[in-house]
Order: structure tokens, then C-alpha cells, then sequence
């Protein structure tokens, strides 16, 4: 069975619909994959009856004759990040070990809804704070890419959703849901060679989401491919009353609209993505991306991003900040962690679960965002900071007067070994590239490119106008085809 | 609200009228100067930022939404209702609505908190300046009238209750009231007095309960208040003051008033200072004592919540809200007195409350059908009935307007069978005693008990005879000049007659007879 679960979303549904295959075959399939895959670390859970009750009603669907949902069939992963009832949703936190919310997030609900079934929680950075994955309180996931000639040396699938990215990779489940604050979706996509969106802000729901940085966190699709990303952010998509940042717009059909002829569109090359110190490999790629989209028809323009430089240190205001506020639910009394030494009082058990549940990464930020909010600094820091937000924005609005989509590198680097990079400072370097477009609440995906010297994946990015992924979904299908990505990598797991 | 916020400038209205409230102490005379954050629960059937249920006595912890227990990944989403109530309130005390406002959070710890933050606003207030206009003495119109301003209403969130009585060592927390809407409610520090603080409260919640934001109940918690205190020499640098938390009744209020600034004067003139913190009134003992200073205040990192778009009211919304306000006390009151010709008193009294302005305005409509008269001729014998026949018989009983026994329709029969001559007002106070009692129509009591009023002529001069007959003494009194004796003849024949003949045609029999 293992040549299912080399296909990808479409072709699953589509071989599901026809009666090519089944939707329990499919799902025994992946299930018996993810169940080989532990030295990954991807999964935190794995819930193969859901997969397989969402595969027997497709299949029973399908015996009576009935129109197939969107997704019937399709097994996914579920970031942990989401709610998923009666599922332990943890964030890969300690504070909330084995918590099982009693309520479904919008958003899986919405996939659910759509047929799909759950594979089980994917690993991540501990409330989404980290690139590398390196900040899970449950170990981190392994890549499945390995250096050529660079022995075993075991890689970060990037971060925060690089559970979702190793497991999709790996061919563990041929699409995951991941979470975006300031390029969690988009660098582990470029770090393991697989295609991820992230949407306009507010155009999936936050309802059920595990916050991190309210204004920031955007969920969004991860595949292998365009197409797959289309289908799969169709369903999860869509107005929600229960959040009040969420877009009151219709969800275009983006599978249908997927065109990858880029003619009339004018691409916009940032010249402040142009760094002096960016290694050449990544500077060669951008060329190439840039190759493919002049040859897909579209006009390359030269943009200007005055303020790009002050996005990541805004970011690294504004995120803590919200994180700071949102992170205080969490203090032993309701639900997950509690540490209760003797003769503790309230005060004590607050620092004592505190101290326990959270890992260094988050402790960190939450105090950055104290201290950012504080009386006498607030002014300083986190008002300066929305005003830097203020000004990224206007520089996107700017450049859409020349442009309709912008082509940058994803990120600054391919995927780098875990545990090299140590210092906090270095590793937020890692969303130089993503970070502008979260804090302007730009549609950005990341699409694989080529790979580097060392084998590995590296990932060209493309920007889009606030709800216009259907353009930035069209740029990466172009991208897409002229890179003939096929690389993968090899079982070792 | 934050120590440090508000209270730094008089409203410009303010000082229209000074009171005369002064502290002997023995360096001179101190002034007082008051400032009242209330926080006025907003009527609504859910809570500010969840679905959740707000009924008042209901089971611990069974009026909670995932939202109000901070569930992961919840998200508040404003509830119109409320956010109409506020702005409905802000215009009743012709305050600037903000069409932008917006909310903030207000971050600190503690058990009652689920979200470990305050949804608040402090920023961008809903409601801006306006002003509240309050008479010293409600009954007395010759009292002193204030103008009292009014900084700003914001909406914010309840907290929960914490429970330390419900197990030895532990304590437990009730989320019912956790997200319950409230009205912050910010006065200038205008008033100068215990009596105006508490003018000011009660006319306050006056304007809530017509406007129907909030029940005012004080026992309740429905309305409660943080009294901002501090003393100065009159017309002099304001002073330090400090804040006692959760007043819970207009006497109390005053009570802390008082209390708070005679010890200030205590501390300041045995050569202390004014600490400004937060103190605590204690009802018992009848004073205020210190909870917190500002040295241990909380940091509470006030920033916009980022879960929350701005809120933006477009002008339907404001129409809508305007158009649904009722008439207001103060211009029910002009009413009265121009329109309806009753006394500035009468007036008064009717309009302090919505319910008892409600009631005799039912009273007043039925009364003039009944009586087919319009409602300027009735209404002056209507608001007299009410306020010192049924007010009277429903403070024995201990109720209130709205629980009384006797319906308007049923109070404005009986007027009708006075304005008829049917009963004379001494055997409508024994009708309506036996309607309290039974319930019973007035017309139905007078005509089984027999209190018909009689004019029958040969009956009343039949009585007179024998009253004049049996009081010989005081015929020649009164024939010698004694006039007042007049009431006394009259009240022998009601007497006899058992309250039921007619007073006018006893009157005139009686002049007929004493000659």
C-alpha cells in the first residue's frame, strides 16, 4: 500500500471519489506510516480511529452513491496547536500535558466537516515560539532530509509547525494544518521542501487556536504541492462569528482558479531582501524564481520595503507582548498543570506552575512582553512598535501601486542542524524574510526551489495582496512547474 | 480603574454652586473634595464577550461559557446589547458618544480572573464627557441644585468571586459573575459633600433605571462604587486622596465619605500625609481601612486587546439608541409641573423613580378615561392619592410600587368614585385598606360594605339635630363666636352618619342649623 501515500491531496480524493481505491486503505496506509515514524518525533498523538471513522463514512458515502464531501477520506495531521475535542491539545507544553479540550477549533471543525480525517497531533514548537522546533517540551521532530555527505547529523524540520512539515515530508500524511505568526508556516515548508500558505489575516478562524500572538496567528495549509495547499485552505477557510478579527468575506474557489499563466501580473523584487551578507546559494535561487516567473509571463519590477528592517524588532515587541497577556491563563487553577508545593499560596502555586509548565523559549517571551508593557517602557517599545506596524503596512500599499505580488527568498538559509544554533538572537534571524508580511497581514506562501549544495530544500516566497491568495496560489503553481521539485527524502526513519 | 487615572481637573461645570460641607478641625475649616467611579452591571440576558447567561442567585459556576473560564483558544466577541445599553446611558446624561472606541486589557493575577486580564477600556472610552444634574434634597425644591460632571463610561468585564467559606484549607471560585458587562462610570471630582456624593448616586441610578442599563440594585452588586476622597483647605490645592473600593449602598457611601475625610483631617493635622492607596469600607465598625498602598499597586500593562477590532458605531446604531431612550427624569419633572400643574414636591417625589413615575402615569391615563376628564384636571388629585394614601399603605407593608396589590386601574376606579361623589376621601382610606387585603374592585367593597356617601338631606339634618342637641354648651360656644368649634359639629355628624354623608351638604346643613 505504500505507493498511496505518495500521492498528495488530489489525487487522493480524487482516486477516493472514483473508486480507484478506498477511503480505509488510504487511511491504513498513512496510519501504518505514521506508526513507522516515531524516530520523526512528528506526531505528539495518533488518533487513527478518527482517520479511519472519517475513511469508513467516506466509503459508506460513497456505496450509497452520495456526492463526496470535499475531503472525504483525506487523512491529515493536526498541528497541536488546534483544539481538537476530547484529543489532547497542548501546545507541546507541559502547562497543558494531556489536556482535552472539550470543544473543536473552527477550523478543524471545518475540515471534519469536509471528510477529512485526523492522523493524529503534530509536534511543534512550544506555543508556536520557536524555528526550529527545538523549544517542544515533547523533544523535537527530526527532518526527514539529511545533508548529503554530512553524515547523520540530525536537522531541524524548521519551526513552529515542523511536525507538520516533517510529516508531510516524510509522507506520513499528504497535507497537515500549521499555524503562522511570524513564518511558522512557511520556513519549516522551505526547510523540508513542501508547499504551505499562509492566508490574509483573519481568514481562517482563531476560535479554538491556542493563542500565541492574537494580531499575528494565522492558520493556514501545508502539502506537497499548490494544488493541494488550494484544497486544503478552501475547507478550513471561512467567516466565524465566534472571532471577532475574522474576515466577513465569501472563500473564493482557489482550486478552480489555480492559473499558472503569470501574464499582465507584475512581480516586485524588494530591494531591502537583498542583504549584504545573504549567502549566495539563496541569491542564486531568487534569480532562478525570478527566471521562472518572467517566463511564465509575468513583468518584473524592482520594489522598494523602506522599513523592512524594522520588522523583525517590531515583531519581537508586538508578539511577546500579546503572548505575554494571552500565556497568563495558564496558572494551575482551571485546567492543565498545576504545582501546588506545601503550604503554598496562591502567589506560590501562580510561580510554581508557572516556572514548571512553561519551557525557557516561552518564559523568555513572556517576559520580553512584560517587560515591553510595562509602566514607563510601553511607550518606548510597544507603541513604537505598533507605529514601525503602521509603516511595514504602508510600505506593502506602496509597492502594490508598482506590483501585484512580491518574490523574496523564504528564508535565509537551508535547514540547519539542531542544536547549532543557540543563541535566541540568531534563530530569530530565521524570519527576516517572513516576519514583514505577518505583521501587514499579508496572503505568503513558501514553494520549494531547488536544493543546495548539501542537498537540501530551499524555498522562494511569494506575497500577495491582503485576500488575494488566489494570485499568490497562481505565482506559486508557475514556480511550481518550472522547478519540477521532486526531490525527497530518503527513508531512514 | 487605575490609581492615577481621572480625577486631575474639575469639570468645568462644576463649581457652579459650592457647598457649604466643612470639617472643623482645629487648624481651621476642610473642605472635601469626592470623586465616584461606579460600576453599574449592565442589564443584558448575556454576558459582554461570551453567550453566556447573567441571572443573578444562580448555582455557582453554572452561568459559564468556555470564553468566561478562559478556556484555550476562546475569543471574546462583543455583544451589541450591551454596548447598546452604555451608549442609551452615556446620551441620557447628554454625554459625547465615541463612534471609535476601543478595548483594551488590563493584565494581573488572580484566581477570580480567568484570562489573567481585564477586558476593559481605557484608552478610547465609549462614552465621553457629560454631565449629571442632582438636587441636594429630592423632596425639597427649594435645595440646592449641581451640576455634577462626568469624565467618561467604558465598558469592561466582571471578575468572578472567590469562596472562602465553602472548605477549611481551600478556597473556591463562582465564574458567574466572571464577563458580566459593567459601566464604569466616572465622575469629575465635583462633589463636595456626603449629601451630594449621594444625591449624585441616586440620581445615577435613577437615570439607569429609566433607561433600563441597569437594575441599580446595590445589594445585589448590580451597582457599586469606588469613593475617591481628599481634603484641602477651602478653594485650595487639592489634596492627596485615596480610593475605598466596592460601596455597596448610598449610606454607606456616605458613611465612608464622612469617615475618610475626617481621619485625613486627623492625619494631616497631627503632621502626617495623605498616602494615596486603595482602602476598604467597613460597614461594622464604620470605617475605612487601608487594602493596598500605591507603592504595591499593580502594573497592569494596559494594552489594546489584540482579539478585539476597534468598535466603530455608525449613525443607525446611534439613531437607534436615541430613538429608544425614554423620557428622562429631569424633563418628566418639568412636565409634571407645567404640563400637569402639580407641585414642584408632588412632582419630585413621582419622577426620582422610573417605577413610580411608570405607575402613576398609568394611574393618571386610566383615571382621566375613567373619569372622562383630561389628564391636567385629574392629576393633581391622582399624585395626591398616591403619595399620601397608597406610598403610606405600601410602607406599612413593606413593598414597593411595583409589588403593590392595588393595580393602577384599580386606584384610579377609586379615584373615579371620589371625583363621582360616590364615597367622600375617609371612606376611600377604609376602600382601600379592604382592596389591599382582598383585592377586591372598589366599587364592588363600597357597595357590599354600604359606604355609598348619602346626600340624603332629611337623614344628615336628623343627625345634626341630635348632635346639636347633646353639645348645648358648645352650640352657645360657637354662636358666641367660637368659629373653630365648626369642625367639631362636622366631625360628630360624619361620626354618626359613619363617614358616608356627603361633606359638602353636611357643611351646609350644619351653617343652616347653628344659624
Amino acid at each position: 500500500m505504500s505507493e498511496l501515500t505518495d500521492l498528495g491531496v488530489k489525487a487522493l480524493r480524487d482516486g477516493i471519489r472514483s473508486g480507484e481505491f478506498s477511503a480505509r486503505e488510504t487511511a491504513d496506509a498513512f496510519i501504518a506510516q505514521v506508526a513507522k515514524a516515531k524516530s520523526l518525533n512528528a506526531f505528539l498523538v495518533e488518533t487513527p480511529d478518527h482517520a479511519i471513522a472519517a475513511a469508513d463514512a467516506a466509503d459508506a458515502a460513497r456505496a450509497k452513491g452520495d456526492t463526496l464531501a470535499p475531503l472525504a477520506g483525506v487523512p491529515i495531521g493536526m498541528k497541536d496547536l488546534f483544539c481538537t475535542k476530547g484529543v489532547q491539545a497542548a501546545a507541546a507544553s507541559h502547562i497543558l500535558e494531556d489536556f482535552k479540550p472539550p470543544y473543536e477549533s473552527t477550523v478543524s471543525q471545518r475540515l471534519w466537516d469536509a471528510g477529512a480525517g485526523m492522523l493524529g497531533k503534530l509536534n511543534m514548537d512550544q506555543f508556536a515560539m520557536g524555528s526550529s522546533n527545538e523549544t517542544s517540551a515533547f523533544g523535537n521532530v527530526v527532518s526527514p532530509w539529511r545533508r548529503e555527505g554530512g553524515g547523520n547529523a540530525p536537522l531541524t524540520p524548521g519551526g513552529s509547525s515542523g511536525g507538520s512539515s516533517a510529516a508531510i515530508a516524510a509522507r506520513l500524511c499528504p497535507a497537515a494544518t500549521g499555524t503562522d505568526t511570524g513564518g511558522s508556516i512557511r520556513q519549516p515548508a522551505a526547510f523540508t521542501g513542501i508547499t504551505g500558505i499562509k492566508p490574509t489575516y483573519g481568514r481562517c478562524s482563531r476560535w479554538g487556536v491556542i493563542a500565541f500572538a492574537s494580531s499575528l496567528d494565522q492558520a493556514g495549509a501545508m502539502a506537497r504541492d499548490v494544488t493541494d495547499c488550494a484544497i486544503l485552505l478552501e475547507a478550513m477557510a471561512g467567516f466565524d462569528p465566534k472571532d471577532a478579527t475574522s474576515l466577513d468575506a465569501p472563500v473564493p474557489k482557489w482550486e478552480a482558479g489555480l492559473n499558472a499563466d503569470l501574464s499582465g501580473k507584475r512581480v516586485g523584487i524588494p530591494k531591502e531582501y537583498r542583504s549584504d551578507g545573504m549567502s549566495p546559494e539563496i541569491e542564486a535561487l531568487w534569480q532562478q524564481g525570478i527566471d521562472w516567473a518572467k517566463d511564465a509571463g509575468a513583468e518584473i519590477v524592482e520594489v522598494s520595503l523602506p522599513h523592512t528592517k524594522y520588522a523583525l524588532p517590531a515583531y519581537y515587541i508586538i508578539a511577546p507582548a500579546e503572548a505575554s497577556s494571552n500565556l497568563a491563563r495558564y496558572d494551575g487553577v482551571r485546567y492543565g498543570q498545576r504545582e501546588l508545593p506545601d503550604g503554598a499560596g496562591l502567589q506560590d502555586m501562580y510561580a510554581a506552575t508557572r516556572a514548571a509548565g512553561f519551557g525557557d523559549e516561552v518564559k523568555r517571551r513572556i517576559m520580553i512582553g512584560t517587560y515591553v508593557l510595562s509602566a514607563g517602557f510601553y511607550d518606548a517599545y510597544y507603541t513604537q512598535a505598533q507605529k514601525v506596524r503602521t509603516l511595514i503596512a504602508r510600505d506593502f500599499e506602496n509597492a502594490w501601486i508598482e506590483c501585484d505580488l512580491l518574490l523574496t527568498p523564504t528564508a535565509p538559509s537551508a535547514a540547519f542542524g539542531l542544536g547549532e544554533t543557540t543563541d535566541p538572537l540568531s534563530m530569530y534571524l530565521n524570519d527576516v524574510f517572513t516576519v514583514p508580511s505577518s505583521l501587514a497581514g499579508l496572503p505568503a506562501m513558501s514553494v520549494p526551489g531547488g536544493l543546495d549544495k548539501q542537498g537540501l530544500p530551499l524555498g522562494l516566497q511569494i506575497i500577495g495582496k491582503a485576500m488575494d491568495e488566489q494570485s499568490v496560489l497562481n505565482a506559486g503553481l508557475a514556480l511550481e512547474q518550472r522547478a519540477g521539485f521532486t526531490a525527497r527524502p530518503e527513508a531512514w526513519w | 480603574m487605575e490609581e492615577g487615572q481621572g480625577f486631575d481637573r474639575l469639570s468645568p461645570n462644576g463649581n457652579k454652586a459650592m457647598s457649604n460641607y466643612r470639617i472643623q478641625g482645629a487648624t481651621g475649616e476642610w473642605e472635601v473634595v469626592i470623586g465616584l467611579e461606579v460600576h453599574a452591571q449592565v442589564t443584558s440576558n448575556a454576558k459582554l464577550f461570551s453567550g453566556a447567561p447573567t441571572a443573578f442567585g444562580a448555582e455557582p459556576n453554572t452561568q459559564v461559557s468556555l470564553i468566561d473560564a478562559a478556556m484555550p483558544g476562546m475569543l471574546p466577541v462583543p455583544n451589541r446589547e450591551c454596548i447598546r445599553q452604555a451608549v442609551r446611558t452615556g446620551m441620557a446624561i447628554n454625554a459625547v458618544i465615541n463612534k471609535w472606541s476601543r478595548f483594551d486589557r488590563k493584565n494581573y493575577f488572580y484566581a477570580d480572573l480567568p484570562q489573567g486580564y481585564q477586558i476593559s477600556q481605557l484608552y478610547h472610552p465609549l462614552v465621553g464627557e457629560g454631565v449629571i444634574t442632582v438636587q441636594l434634597d429630592e423632596k425639597d425644591p427649594d435645595s440646592e441644585v449641581k451640576e455634577i460632571g462626568v469624565e467618561r463610561i467604558h465598558v469592561e468585564q466582571d471578575a468572578g468571586k472567590l469562596m472562602h467559606d465553602q472548605h477549611p484549607t481551600r478556597s473556591y471560585v463562582d465564574l458567574n459573575r466572571s464577563g458580566v458587562a459593567l459601566m464604569e462610570i466616572v465622575s469629575r471630582p465635583d462633589m463636595r459633600s456626603p449629601q451630594e456624593a449621594g444625591a449624585y448616586l441616586t440620581k445615577l441610578r435613577s437615570i439607569l433605571r429609566y433607561v433600563g442599563s441597569c437594575d441599580g440594585n446595590m445589594d445585589q452588586g448590580s451597582m457599586r462604587a469606588d469613593v475617591n476622597v481628599s481634603v484641602r483647605k477651602p478653594g485650595g490645592e487639592l489634596g492627596t486622596r485615596t480610593e475605598t473600593k466596592n460601596v455597596n449602598s448610598v449610606r454607606f457611601v456616605m458613611q465612608a465619605i464622612e469617615q475618610e475625610a475626617q481621619r485625613q483631617v486627623d492625619v494631616l493635622e497631627s503632621g502626617g500625609r495623605i498616602v494615596q492607596e486603595t482602602r476598604l469600607f467597613d460597614p461594622d465598625k464604620g470605617e475605612t481601612r487601608s487594602m493596598r498602598s500605591k507603592e504595591d499597586a499593580h502594573d497592569y500593562r494596559y494594552f489594546p486587546d489584540p482579539d478585539l477590532l476597534p468598535l466603530v458605531l455608525d449613525d443607525a446604531f446611534l439613531d437607534e439608541c436615541r430613538a429608544t431612550l425614554p423620557e428622562l427624569p429631569d424633563a418628566k419633572r418639568g412636565r409634571y409641573e407645567s404640563e400637569l400643574g402639580l407641585s414642584a414636591y408632588n412632582a419630585a417625589v413621582l419622577t426620582a423613580d422610573a417605577d413610580t413615575a411608570r405607575w402613576f402615569e398609568a394611574l393618571l391615563a386610566e383615571s382621566a378615561r375613567v373619569q372622562k376628564k383630561g389628564e391636567a384636571e385629574v392629576a393633581k388629585a391622582a399624585s395626591n392619592w398616591l403619595i399620601s394614601e397608597l406610598f403610606g399603605a405600601l410602607n406599612r407593608l413593606g413593598k414597593d410600587i411595583e409589588d403593590s396589590p392595588v393595580s393602577p386601574e384599580r386606584g384610579a376606579e377609586l379615584l373615579g368614585l371620589i371625583g363621582d361623589g360616590t364615597i367622600s376621601g375617609s371612606i376611600a382610606k377604609q376602600v382601600l385598606e379592604i382592596m389591599l387585603e382582598t383585592g377586591d374592585a372598589p366599587a364592588k367593597i363600597v357597595e357590599e360594605k354600604g359606604l355609598k356617601q348619602t346626600s340624603d338631606t332629611g337623614a344628615i339634618e336628623a343627625e345634626i339635630a341630635k348632635v346639636l342637641e347633646a353639645n348645648p354648651d358648645k352650640v352657645a360656644d360657637y354662636r358666641g363666636g367660637k368659629d373653630k368649634l365648626f369642625g367639631f359639629f362636622v366631625g360628630q355628624t360624619m361620626k354618626a352618619m359613619q363617614g358616608k354623608a356627603n361633606p359638602q351638604v353636611v357643611n351646609e346643613l350644619l351653617k343652616k342649623a347653628l344659624g
